[in-house]
This record gives C-alpha cells, sequence and structure tokens, in this order.
C-alpha cells in the first residue's frame, strides 16, 4: 500500500492517542479515524480509516471500542456495534460494506498520514 | 361433503377452555361445529391465578385465550349468555338470551359456584365471595370506603382471599369454624404453624368461630356474632366456606346424580346420557368432586379422547396432593396427610424458630411414603411426593428426608432414581419420560421444556423437579452449554467477577494476559470495566481503564444518533431547587441545547458536541450539580412521590428516603442499570413495583420489592420483606445489589436475574435475610467500600486537563464535525434529516 513516493504529513504525537483507542484527524478536509493499537505480536501499530460510519451516517468510528475477532484487529462502530477490519476496512457484519482506509505510519513519535 | 357433528360446550372456565384445545391438538376439530356458551362477559381466564388480577386489575395477565383461537377454529363463542335448559327430546340447548342450538354431543363444564351459608345477613350488602374477576372487581370497590375485612372460612381459597384484603389495605380477620386453618389438607401440627405464620402477616385468625348472625355494627358497617357470644365488626365480608357443583342444569335435564349434587360421570366423563359429558368441578367420579385444576384437565383430555376416538385415556381419579404459597407461605400437603391409614407412623420435625413444619406419614415397616404435610418451606415436596406416586422403597430412616441437612447438601431422591414413568407434573400430565424425550429432541433449557411439554405451566410447583430431570439429562447427553463471555475469555461473566475479585486484579491487560487471549472486543472490555468499577471503584478515564469503557462512559454522556451527547445531571429523587432548575435552563440556552423531562424525574440535555463537555459540566458543576450516569451500568434514578410532607395520603417520608438511598447507590456500576422508586403509600404513584428496588410505605415502615423491571418485558417486583424500618430497608439493599453484581450475566437486568435464578425469591431470602450462604457481612462491606469511594465522575475529570484531552473532536485541528446538523422544531434544537441537510448546505 505505502509506495516511496508517497508524501507524508505529520498528524499529531503517538502520546495524543491513548493506548488501544482511536482519535479522529483533520486530513485534506477528511476525517480521518486512527487507531493506535499494540497487536498480538506485542508490535505498536497505526491504523487509519474514514470516521464515517455508514450504517449511523454520522464521524463517530474514532470513538469505538478497539479489539480483535479472530485475527483480524477491528474497531466497533460505538451506535450500532458493527465491526471493521483496521486493515481492510471491510465491514464483518456485512460483506457489501466497507470504509476508506488511509495510509498511515508512525514516524519516531509522529502520526503521519499519506495521499 | 358430510355435515359437522354439532357440538355444544357449556360453561367457558378453565376447564372448558382447555378441552377445546385438546380437541384442536386432536386434529378433529374440523369435524365439528362448536358453540360455546359462557356465563360470565369474558373468555376464559385462568380461575387458579385469580388473585393476580389485583396486580394489575387486567385480565390480560390471566387470559388463557390466545389471540384467535375461537375465531381461526370457527368456534362460535357467546359470552356473557347462560345456557338455562338442556332439552333432551328436542335435542336442543336453550339460552337466556333466547338462543336455540341443537347438538348432538354436550360438554358440560359449568364449574362450580361458592357455597354461603343461610346465616341470618349473609344477603347484605359487602358480603362478597371470591370465584370471578366480576367479585373482585366489587370487593376492590367496597375496598376503597373500608378499613376492616373478614373471610369467613380459613381453608386453601378463604386464605387467598384473605390475602386480597390484606392488599387491598385492609386490617384482615380470617374466621374459621374448624381449630384449625385448613383443615383439609393439613394436620393440627401444621395448622398451627400456618396460623403462628399468617398472624406474623398482620392477619387475624380465629378459629373454632361459629357465625350465627351478622347486623349492622357500631364502629363498621358489619357486626358478627359468634355462637360463643364474642363479636367482630367488619366493613367487608368474603364468603369462603366452600364449593358446590352447579349442577342446576344437569338437574333440570334429568341426568344421574350425586346424592349430595355433582353431574355422575364415567371414566370417560360421560353423563348418564352418552351424547352429554361432564368435566370439571361439575362432575363426580366415584362420589368424588375434584375442587383442583389438575384433575379437571385429565377429563377434559378423557372427554376428547373418547368423542373423536383419537386417544385412549380415562380419568380414573387424581392425587390431590398441593403445594402452594399462601401469603408468601409454603404449604403443601401430600396423600394421607393425616396419618388415618391403620398403622401408618409419622416423623415430625418442627423448628419454631424459622417457623417450619415437616411431617411425613409412612408405612408401618418404614418402607413406603404415604403423606407429609410441609409449612413454612416447602423444598421436599417434589421428591416426597414421587416416593409416593411411584411406590419407591424409602431409605433406611425415612426421618432423614425432611431433617434439615447440616452440610448444606439436599437429601431427597436423585431424579436419575425415578422411573421413566414418574409423572413429574400433575398439572399438565407431564412425565419423566416426555422430558427426556423433549431434551433428545434438541430441548435443551427450561423455556423450551416449557413450550414443547408444557410441564410447570400449570401451578409451578414441579419447577425444581422438571429443572432437575433437564439437567441430569444434558449432563448425560454430554451437552455443554456454552457460556462463555466471548472468544477471549472461557468464562461467564460471574467467573470472570471472582477472578477479578480475588486475584485483585486492576487492569484489563492484567486480566487479559492472565485468564484471556487476543485483544479484547467490544463485549469482554466494557464487562471488564464494569466489574473493575463494582469492585474497585476507581475514577472510569484513569489510565489503564479508560481504553476499555463503552464510549458512553468515556466520555460520561450517551451518544445519541448523530455522535453529540447528552448531558443529564442527577436530581436526586427528583427534588430539585428553582435555583437549580434555573441554572439548567441557562446552560441549554448558553449552549442551545435541546431539553426534555426525561420518565426517570429528572432533566435531559441533548445535541452537546464532545469538545462542549467540559464547559457545559464545569457549568453544572459549579452550581452544584452531579453527574447523572445515565450512561453507565450504574444506578439510574429513585423515583419518587412526594409522601407525607404533603401528600394527604402519605405514611412515610417517601422523598427523605428516596433522596437518601439515590445518594448512597449513585456511581454504583452493575451488570445492567438499575432503578429504584419510593411510594408514600399504597396507592404507589412512584410507581415502584416496576422497578429493581421498589420501596413502598405501610402504617408500620417500608414494604420493600425486588427485581421489577419496565422496559421492553415488564414485571413486576415481588414483595421481598413487609414493614422494615429504613435502615433494614437500606440493609437489605445493600445485599442483594452486590449480591447481583456478583451473580449477574453481562447486560442481565434484576428481573431476568431472578426469572433464571434457581429456587427464586426464597433462595434470594435465604441469602439475604437468613445468610445461607454467610455472605451478607462481605456484601456489606463491599457495598460500604463502593459508598466510601464515590466521586462524581465529571467533577474529577474537569479538574484534571490530562482527562480532558480527548474531547476535542479532532486531535489536529480546533475544527467541529461539519456532520452535525440541527434544525429547529416547536422552538428547539433536532438533529437534521438528510434531506434537511442538503437543503441547508446547498
Ligand atoms: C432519556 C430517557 C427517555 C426520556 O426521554 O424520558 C431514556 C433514554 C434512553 N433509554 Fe431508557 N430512557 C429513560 C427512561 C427509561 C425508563 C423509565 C424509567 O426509568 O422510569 C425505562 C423503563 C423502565 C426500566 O428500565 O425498567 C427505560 C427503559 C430502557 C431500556 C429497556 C430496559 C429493559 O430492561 O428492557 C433501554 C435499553 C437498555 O438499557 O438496554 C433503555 C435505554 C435508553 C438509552 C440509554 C438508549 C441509548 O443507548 O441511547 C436512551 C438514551 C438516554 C440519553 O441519551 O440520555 N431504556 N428507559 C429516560 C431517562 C431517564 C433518566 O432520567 O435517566
Ligand atoms: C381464588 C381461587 C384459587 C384457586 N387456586 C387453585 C390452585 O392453586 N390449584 C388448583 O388446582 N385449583 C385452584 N382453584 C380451583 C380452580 O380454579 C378450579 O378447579 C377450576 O377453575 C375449575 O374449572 P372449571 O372450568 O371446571 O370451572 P369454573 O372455573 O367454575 O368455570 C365454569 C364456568 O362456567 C360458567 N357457567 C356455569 N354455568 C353455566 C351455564 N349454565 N351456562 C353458561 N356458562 C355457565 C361459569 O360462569 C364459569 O365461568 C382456585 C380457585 C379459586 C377461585
Ligand atoms: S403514593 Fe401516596 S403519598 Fe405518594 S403522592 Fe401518591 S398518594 Fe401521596
Ligand atoms: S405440577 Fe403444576 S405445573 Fe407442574
Amino acid at each position: 500500500m505505502t509506495t516511496e513516493n508517497q508524501q507524508w504529513f505529520d498528524i499529531c504525537n503517538i502520546d495524543d492517542i491513548l493506548p488501544s483507542m482511536g482519535r479522529c484527524a483533520l486530513f485534506n478536509k477528511q476525517q480521518v479515524a486512527i487507531f493506535r493499537i499494540l497487536d498480538q505480536q506485542g508490535q505498536e501499530q497505526v491504523y487509519a480509516i474514514d470516521n464515517y460510519c455508514p450504517f449511523s451516517e454520522s464521524n463517530t468510528l474514532s470513538r469505538g471500542l478497539t479489539g480483535s475477532i479472530t485475527d483480524k484487529v477491528v474497531v466497533a462502530s460505538p451506535i450500532y456495534k458493527q465491526h471493521f477490519d483496521l486493515n481492510s476496512g471491510s465491514c464483518l457484519e456485512d460483506e457489501s460494506v466497507s470504509v476508506k482506509t488511509y495510509p498511515v505510519r508512525l514516524n519516531g513519535s509522529i502520526v503521519q498520514l499519506a495521499v | 361433503m358430510s355435515s359437522k357433528i354439532k357440538l355444544v360446550v357449556i360453561g367457558n372456565g378453565p376447564v372448558g377452555h382447555n378441552f377445546l384445545e385438546y380437541l384442536v391438538e386432536s386434529g378433529q376439530s374440523e369435524n365439528y361445529q362448536v358453540t360455546v356458551f359462557g356465563e360470565e362477559p369474558i373468555p376464559a381466564y385462568d380461575r387458579v391465578h385469580l388473585t393476580a388480577w389485583f396486580e394489575t386489575q387486567s385480565v390480560d395477565d390471566i387470559n388463557m385465550v390466545s389471540d384467535g383461537f375461537y375465531p381461526n377454529n370457527n368456534f362460535v363463542l357467546h359470552t356473557g349468555d347462560k345456557v338455562t335448559k338442556i332439552d333432551r327430546f328436542k335435542r336442543v340447548v336453550i339460552s337466556e338470551a333466547g338462543l336455540e342450538v341443537s347438538y348432538d354431543k354436550i360438554i358440560m363444564a359449568t364449574g362450580s359456584y361458592p357455597f354461603v351459608p343461610p346465616v341470618p345477613g349473609h344477603d347484605r350488602d359487602n358480603v362478597f365471595v371470591y370465584r370471578t374477576i366480576d367479585d373482585l372487581e366489587k370487593i376492590t370497590a367496597a375496598a376503597k370506603t373500608s378499613k376492616v375485612g373478614a373471610v369467613i372460612g380459613g381453608g386453601l381459597l378463604g386464605l387467598e382471599a384473605a390475602k386480597a384484603l390484606m392488599d387491598l389495605d385492609l386490617q384482615t380477620h380470617v374466621i374459621e369454624f374448624a381449630p384449625r386453618l385448613m383443615a383439609v389438607q393439613v394436620d393440627d401440627g401444621g395448622g398451627n404453624m400456618l396460623s403462628k405464620k399468617i398472624q406474623d402477616l398482620g392477619v387475624s385468625v380465629h378459629t373454632q368461630k361459629n357465625t350465627q348472625n351478622i347486623g349492622d355494627g357500631d364502629s363498621a358497617f358489619h357486626k358478627m356474632s359468634f355462637a360463643d357470644g364474642q363479636e367482630l365488626e367488619t366493613d367487608i365480608i368474603v364468603f369462603s366456606a366452600g364449593i358446590r357443583p352447579r349442577d342446576e342444569l344437569a338437574r333440570q335435564a334429568g341426568l344421574g346424580m350425586g346424592a349430595r349434587g355433582g353431574v355422575v360421570i364415567n371414566n370417560n366423563c360421560l353423563t348418564s346420557d352418552e351424547d352429554i359429558y361432564a368435566i370439571g368441578e361439575v362432575a363426580l367420579w366415584d362420589n368424588k368432586i375434584y375442587g383442583l385444576i389438575a384433575p379437571g384437565w385429565s377429563m377434559a383430555q378423557a372427554a376428547v379422547d373418547h368423542l373423536t376416538q383419537t386417544g385412549t385415556s380415562e380419568f380414573t381419579g387424581a392425587d390431590m396432593s398441593t403445594k402452594l404459597k399462601l401469603m408468601g407461605v409454603d404449604v403443601a400437603s401430600i396423600g394421607d396427610a393425616h396419618g388415618t391409614t391403620p398403622n401408618s407412623r409419622s416423623y415430625t420435625y418442627v423448628n419454631d424458630r424459622e417457623e417450619v413444619y415437616k411431617k411425613i406419614v409412612v408405612s408401618e415397616d418404614d418402607k413406603y411414603l404415604l403423606g407429609a404435610v410441609l409449612i413454612g418451606d416447602a423444598a421436599e415436596y417434589g421428591s416426597l411426593l414421587q416416593f409416593m406416586l411411584n411406590k419407591m422403597e424409602l431409605p433406611s430412616e425415612p426421618e432423614g428426608l425432611i431433617l434439615p441437612s447440616l452440610d448444606g447438601s439436599s437429601s431427597g431422591i436423585g431424579v436419575d432414581a425415578l422411573p421413566d414413568s414418574a409423572v413429574l407434573c400433575s398439572c399438565m400430565n407431564v412425565s419423566k419420560a416426555d422430558v427426556i424425550n423433549a431434551v433428545e429432541a434438541g430441548a435443551n433449557d427450561m423455556s423450551t421444556i416449557k413450550a414443547c411439554t408444557k410441564a410447570a405451566t400449570g401451578c409451578g410447583g414441579c419447577t425444581a423437579l422438571v429443572t432437575q430431570v433437564l439437567n441430569c439429562e444434558l449432563e448425560k447427553q454430554g451437552v455443554e452449554v456454552n457460556t462463555d463471555l466471548c472468544e477471549h475469555f472461557a468464562y461467564t461473566r460471574q467467573d470472570l467477577y471472582n477472578l477479578i475479585r480475588v486475584g485483585k486484579i486492576k487492569s484489563f491487560e492484567e486480566l487479559l494476559e492472565k485468564h484471556g487471549s487476543g485483544l479484547g472486543c467490544d463485549i469482554c472490555k466494557p464487562t471488564a470495566a464494569n466489574i473493575l468499577a463494582s469492585c474497585w471503584n476507581d475514577h472510569v478515564l484513569n489510565s489503564g481503564l479508560q481504553g476499555i469503557q463503552d464510549t458512553n462512559d468515556y466520555f460520561m454522556g450517551n451518544m445519541q444518533k448523530d455522535g453529540t451527547y447528552s448531558v443529564v445531571p442527577r436530581v436526586p429523587g427528583g427534588e430539585i431547587t428553582p435555583d437549580k432548575l434555573i441554572v439548567l435552563g441557562e446552560v441549554a440556552k448558553e449552549y442551545n441545547l435541546y431539553t426534555k423531562i426525561t420518565g426517570g424525574q429528572r432533566v435531559d440535555l441533548f445535541g452537546a458536541r464532545s469538545e462542549q463537555l467540559p464547559d457545559i459540566w464545569r457549568a453544572l458543576v459549579d452550581a452544584g450539580f452531579e453527574t447523572g450516569h445515565a450512561y453507565g451500568k450504574s444506578l439510574r434514578t429513585v423515583k419518587s412521590c412526594v409522601g407525607s410532607t404533603w401528600c394527604r395520603y402519605g405514611v412515610q417520608d417517601s422523598m427523605g428516603l428516596a433522596i437518601k438511598l439515590e445518594n448512597r447507590y449513585k456511581g454504583l456500576r452493575s451488570p445492567h442499570k438499575f432503578k429504584l422508586a419510593v411510594s408514600g403509600c399504597t396507592r404507589e404513584c412512584a410507581e415502584a413495583q416496576s422497578k429493581d428496588f421498589g420501596i413502598i410505605a405501610t402504617e408500620n415502615g417500608w414494604n420493600l420489592y425486588v427485581c421489577g423491571n419496565g422496559g421492553m418485558k415488564p414485571r413486576h417486583a415481588d414483595l421481598f420483606a413487609s414493614d422494615l424500618t429504613e435502615e433494614e430497608v437500606i440493609t437489605y439493599i445493600d445485599r442483594i445489589c452486590m449480591f447481583y453484581v456478583r451473580t449477574a450475566d453481562r447486560l442481565q437486568r434484576t428481573s431476568v436475574w431472578m426469572d433464571n435464578m434457581e429456587g427464586g425469591l426464597e433462595y434470594l431470602k435465604s441469602v439475604v435475610i437468613d445468610d445461607k450462604l454467610g455472605l451478607v457481612t462481605e456484601l456489606e462491606e463491599e457495598m460500604a467500600a463502593v459508598v466510601d469511594t464515590y466521586q462524581c465522575e465529571w467533577k474529577t475529570t474537569i479538574d484534571d486537563p490530562e482527562k480532558l484531552k480527548r474531547f476535542s473532536h479532532f486531535v489536529n485541528s480546533k475544527s467541529h464535525d461539519d456532520n452535525v446538523i440541527f434544525t429547529t422544531e416547536r422552538e428547539q434544537i433536532r438533529p437534521a434529516v438528510i434531506s434537511e441537510r442538503i437543503t441547508e448546505q446547498a
């Protein structure tokens, strides 16, 4: 997904996001939900998906609870509780629905998003 | 098409109705053209549970007829019309309204009527019987202007009527001719214990009283004079002096009758006319009238089998053993309760402290059980009955069956020892084999067993036994019900609670590491957060706890459909000063919040964006408000009525107690939300009986009701204890609450918790009042710890910049969520719907 010639933008410090939680960032007029998660291998990972929840039609995904369902790292929509795969953006309960994912990385302690 | 057989059913009581259900089940109902006459104005209702009518004063709770049952089966039902004549020559029945219906076959199910002895004055106003809803309506109306009530007759139905009078707030007397209560079913020792228990409840019991006259009273409406010269003044009298078969129609038609009434039937329930059957309480079999429902149902089945030739069951008598709860007192009587069998032996256990009386009657050689009486605790009813019905050999020292076991293990029989033919549920005639078959066909819980076998759906006396058989069978089949909380924890909520409490676990990470797998999820995280809070009561936003809170708990507000939050300050007991009310108005105005009075006696402010929450709460906290925990699985509100301070009927200070309770339990995290209410008198304006804990004032203190629910599946609360002091109320609620916190499932309200609790209300009482598990000190200490560590979560938060960080919508901008768009309706904001957004943005 991420390629060398992508342009990365600083968004925030990793400490602005609490462990295993999400925050919403304003990026290119988009609301992006960024999550900070210690994955099952014990690695600190960041994920970025749309903040917009297609089920409730509200900007709320960054406020959902994160976790794992089998081998997938997910966030649960805080309103109607559907799960979204943080890697692919697809909804576990309804295959036909998915949200956009964004290139995201940790550069030192800085969280960066790319176009 | 061959013409249908014309069938007329006379009487639409429980038995007449059941006959029709069995007819439908036989698959033959289409061959009959069915006409039903019922004298009462409404279709069949469950007379056994007649007293339940008082709870809601609605027939819905005891209605027996499923929606559309009569029309869908093409049964014509004439309610409010009595059959006055059977013309066997013309083969027609004639009704009071003048209908004339011809018949090929008749089912007579006219039941019985209450016997009123011809005492002078028995026909005065305010003298009633206790048999129909109409009777109850009249009694209720009369009770409104009365203070004292007396029931003549201390049998089973008389005591039930006495309970009704007591619940109507009348000073209640029971007058019995015999030397003891329930003379038919229990012996002297049992009758005495029963009297004692019932007097404890505030009912005066007068035995060996022969009423000779009823006349005008001085201080009350009536004066009753007894043969021994004594007198009693009362406003209401209810006769409950036995029943008599309603056989006037049979007499008119010239059918064979018993010497003392009743229509003679054979094993097929046929009367002396082979086209007329009689079933239920009007029928006389082997010179016996059966005044219970179960034999009526067996008769209905036998009649259907014979009529349609689809079965072979016959009525060959019935066991009259009964178990019931009278005014909350367990009473059971089995077989030869009086020990009249020659040479029989009996063993008795009496416990005056707990007011328990138990007796068994056994055969001369100690081998077989003949009868039993149980008062105050009838837990052994099921197994004793099985010993008798199945003629099972007793253990070598049969007295052990009724002695309390000191190690807490239960005596009695292993259900495995029961023969397959054993009838577990006598009401519905369900055998052990029926239950086993149902389990083999896939039924794996009580509700399914009830649905497919009907076991335990009558008097309920067999529930414990049927459950044991179910569990035993499931175990044999190696069925294990998966009760894991989620894929990350192979434990129930109760297991996790114990792991956390015992292992002194303070964070989710620790819990996951020690007992779980994966990253956790939106099920186990909030559950753990909730248990951690119940145990240690740390602030929800402490590090380590934040990430596992449900979003509502995290933002300490309820998320609405558009991502905004509601703000609900606590208003203990619903009492609020004008100044505080003004503050609410001012804050709402300043932040343009939609304002509504909630169903919980407080004010909800809607439409706050997350970044506004801290400022809004600062203003509220400054004015003396605290969080209302509308977002947490925790105490909601303690609803109140104004009580004795203002109200002319109030007998206690309900307002004061409501506020005290709300302040005590606020913030306690529990498996699900819970609610309380306190009413100042029996008029119950605070609707306490629909709450998890309801407290209703009495002249002598407070009655505590538990495990009620409104919401999706309403449940009336059960009376837990009466006439308590304020301290007792608090002690009991403390204990029950913490026991609920310990043992309930995730998101299980107290109502469902109670419905799933083995042993139900009695078990809860034994744990909370009698300290059966030796837990109460611990429970009280745990509650005290929670109460002592209370903090207003919002107050702590607004003082802590770290905790406030996450409230801004964007991590990198001060902008607002532009998707939150309001429009105006009735002078207030509301979320704009999609179509409204497009025009506003354009
Ligand atoms: C605001 C209010 C309705 C109103 O406008 O009046 C309300 C609003 C909500 N109720 Fe309620 N309930 C409100 C009184 C009630 C009552 C009446 C009462 O308490 O006297 C009941 C029935 C009584 C009962 O609980 O037994 C009630 C039964 C429910 C239920 C069903 C519970 C059940 O056991 O069946 C839910 C769903 C749940 O909790 O799972 C629910 C859930 C909710 C939620 C939390 C739904 C949600 O997750 O968004 C609503 C959000 C509240 C908010 O944003 O502040 N609400 N809700 C009432 C707040 C009272 C308060 O001051 O705290
Ligand atoms: C308060 C109370 C508590 C009870 N508790 C228990 C208990 O715990 N356990 C138990 O086993 N039993 C209990 N019983 C007894 C049980 O209710 C009866 O056994 C049962 O109702 C008998 O049913 P039935 O259909 O034969 O008669 P009924 O219920 O009397 O029904 C007969 C119906 O026929 C109607 N009728 C009569 N004559 C005519 C006519 N000529 N034309 C048209 N309609 C007519 C009557 O109005 C009535 O509606 C209790 C009864 C009462 C009153
Ligand atoms: S419950 Fe009683 S005291 Fe309370 S308001 Fe109603 S009538 Fe008055
Ligand atoms: S014995 Fe009455 S319901 Fe089973």
